[in-house]
């Protein structure tokens, strides 16, 4: 047997590095390796050559120049917003406001800053994952300092309305912080326009590498330094510069951002294929997400009665690379914290599937899962008790 | 990726489940587990002269619970019910060659399953059930950090 073709559908977890980035990036990993804070000749063009990386971001963003820090990546920037903003702003407040649907890089700094005594908000959100304008303006109290609120969500791929969101933030002059990591490349952002104080960004998100990402700080935003060190990044942000993650990331926004609607026509119209394909043909499913505010790539369906980790297993032995938000697969036995916020039962989030789409995909491949999945669910309803008893009526032992 | 930490023996369980399915007019039934923890078993024993003649299951759950609930079936198949009481959650996991030590709570229900579905037979014939010698309250500590969910089957 030969191996199988990967049918890749996990862009959300990650991208392979697109041809063009890595040839951007080589020359800063062999000839061009000078450190960007020496004087000599190959390092001013290591200067140079993050300068214009940091030109290629900044107008991505519609960001100034002088506004943009690159970091380690997502994790590294929601971590520097989120406690950097609170550890400068204390004296004004200690109340916090995010979602019950963000990132853990988010939650769990948030967490980290509850222990340290400040207050946090978590917004709900609808059943489409959408928070509500209203209910983040009545959250807002005279201790608020920072409102930090996703701009695309992961799991469910649900895009909030980061300008009007925004515009709430900055009547009630509290920092607006948004994690962009899903957004970049399907959705045009505008930093400006959209009312945004700081962004955080990931490039592997986006056809970039690994391991590096940035973080938008507007002018004039307070706030304090999380990594200390040298004077890199104008003394905000200490390190020697990963120089061709850096390169490499300048060029990925710039080609993921070189004609979003083009890419989201091809992108969306596959996953709406698979999307009503799957909800057409396979009964007791569930679309998780919002119908149409969402992310062009991702697909978010729950079968009832079955586990998602069953069925990864039987996508990966097809060559399917997919995600769940099962808790089999989350290493905490609980399921996704973004499927409860939705309202979606547990049992129900158990069987959660999402496979995110992206420039590798084809129809071919679309095909292919629309052939393997309906088995797939098919063989685990008919060794599934919940699937029996539905069939026969539910009789409601199986609720607790 | 979840594939790499499982062992071929509980692969080969999980594609290829023994005993799935059913018994008509079964002697005894043991449901164990909860929807809310993402996993659910059913046992069905068909039970002469005091040994299981046959077993099968229907699973709601992970790979390790589908190849538990496989292994553990095959396993009490031809046993007597004092041998088949006998079978522990971890010999289940040692036929299988090993469980993630997340996923041990797996097994934990197949113990389970078979347990109550034993003890349905004995109810069901007039019988005293028999009692859990060593509760597994223990092997469920994998289900203990929730805040709001508790898992403990």
């Amino acid at each position: 047997m030969g191996e199988k073709r990967i049918i890749y559908m996990d862009h959300a977890a990650t991208t392979y590095v697109k041809k063009d980035v890595v040839a951007a990036m080589r020359p800063y990993l062999t000839e061009q390796y000078g450190n960007p804070s020496s004087i000599y000749g190959i390092a001013r063009e290591s200067r140079r050559a993050v300068d214009v990386a940091r030109a290629q971001v900044a107008q991505a963003l519609n960001a100034d120049l002088d506004e943009i820090y690159f970091t380690s990546g997502g994790s590294e920037s929601d971590n520097w917003a989120l406690k950097g903003v609170a550890w400068a702003n204390r004296k004004r407040g200690n109340h916090i406001i995010t979602t019950r649907i963000e990132h853990h890089a988010i939650l769990h700094a948030c967490q980290f800053l509850e222990r340290e005594g400040f207050e946090v908000t978590y917004l709900p959100v609808d059943r489409y994952g959408l928070v509500d304008p209203v209910t983040l303006e009545a959250a807002i109290t005279d201790k608020t300092i920072l409102i930090s609120i996703m701009y695309a969500n992961n799991e469910i791929g649900t895009i909030e309305p980061i300008a009007e969101l925004g515009a709430i933030a900055r009547a009630h002059k509290v920092y607006f912080h948004t994690d962009a990591v899903q957004a970049i490349g399907n959705v045009p952002i505008d930093v400006k326009a959209q009312n945004i104080d700081m962004l955080s960004l990931s490039a592997h998100k986006f056809y970039g590498p690994k391991g590096v990402g940035a973080l938008y700080i507007k002018k004039g935003v307070r706030i304090e330094n999380l990594i200390h060190g040298g004077a890199q990044e104008r003394k905000r942000r200490a390190g020697t510069e990963n120089l061709a993650g850096i390169v490499g990331m300048g060029k990925a926004i710039e080609i993921a951002t070189a004609d979003i609607p083009g890419h989201n026509a091809k992108i969306s119209a596959m996953r709406d294929r698979l999307t009503k394909t799957v909800l057409a043909e396979i009964p007791h499913t569930r679309l998780n997400g919002h119908p149409e505010k969402r992310l062009p790539g991702n697909f978010n369906i729950s079968f009832e009665f079955i586990e998602g980790e069953s069925m990864l297993l039987w996508l990966d032995d097809e060559g399917i690379c997919a995600s769940t938000g099962s808790a089999c697969t989350s290493g905490s036995l609980e399921p996704s914290h973004v499927l409860l916020a939705t309202g979606l039962p547990v049992e129900v989030s158990h069987g959660s599937l999402r496979l995110t789409l992206g420039d590798v995909n084809t129809e071919a491949d679309v095909d292919t899962v629309l052939a393997v999945l309906p088995k797939v669910v098919i063989r685990l309803r008919e060794m599934s008790p919940l699937y029996q008893k539905e069939s026969a009526g539910r009789d409601g032992g199986c609720h607790v | 990726m979840e594939g790499a930490m499982y062992s071929d023996t509980v692969m080969d369980h999980f594609k290829n489940p023994r005993n799935v399915g059913e018994i008509e007019n079964p002697d005894g039934v043991g449901e164990v587990g909860n929807p809310v923890c993402g996993d659910i078993m059913k046992i069905f024993l068909k039970i002469e002269n005091n040994v299981v003649v046959d077993a099968k299951f229907k699973t709601f759950g992970c790979g390790a619970a589908i190849a538990s609930s496989s292994m553990a079936t095959e396993l009490v198949r031809g046993k007597t019910l004092e041998d088949a009481w006998q079978l522990s959650n971890k010999a289940v996991a040692e036929a299988l060659d090993g469980l993630p030590p997340i996923k041990m709570h797996c097994s934990v229900l197949a113990e389970e399953g078979i347990h109550k579905a034993i003890n349905d037979y004995r109810v069901k014939h007039g019988m005293e059930p028999w009692q859990e010698t060593a509760p597994h309250a223990h092997d469920h500590s994998a289900h203990e950090h929730g805040d709001e969910l508790t898992c403990g089957h």
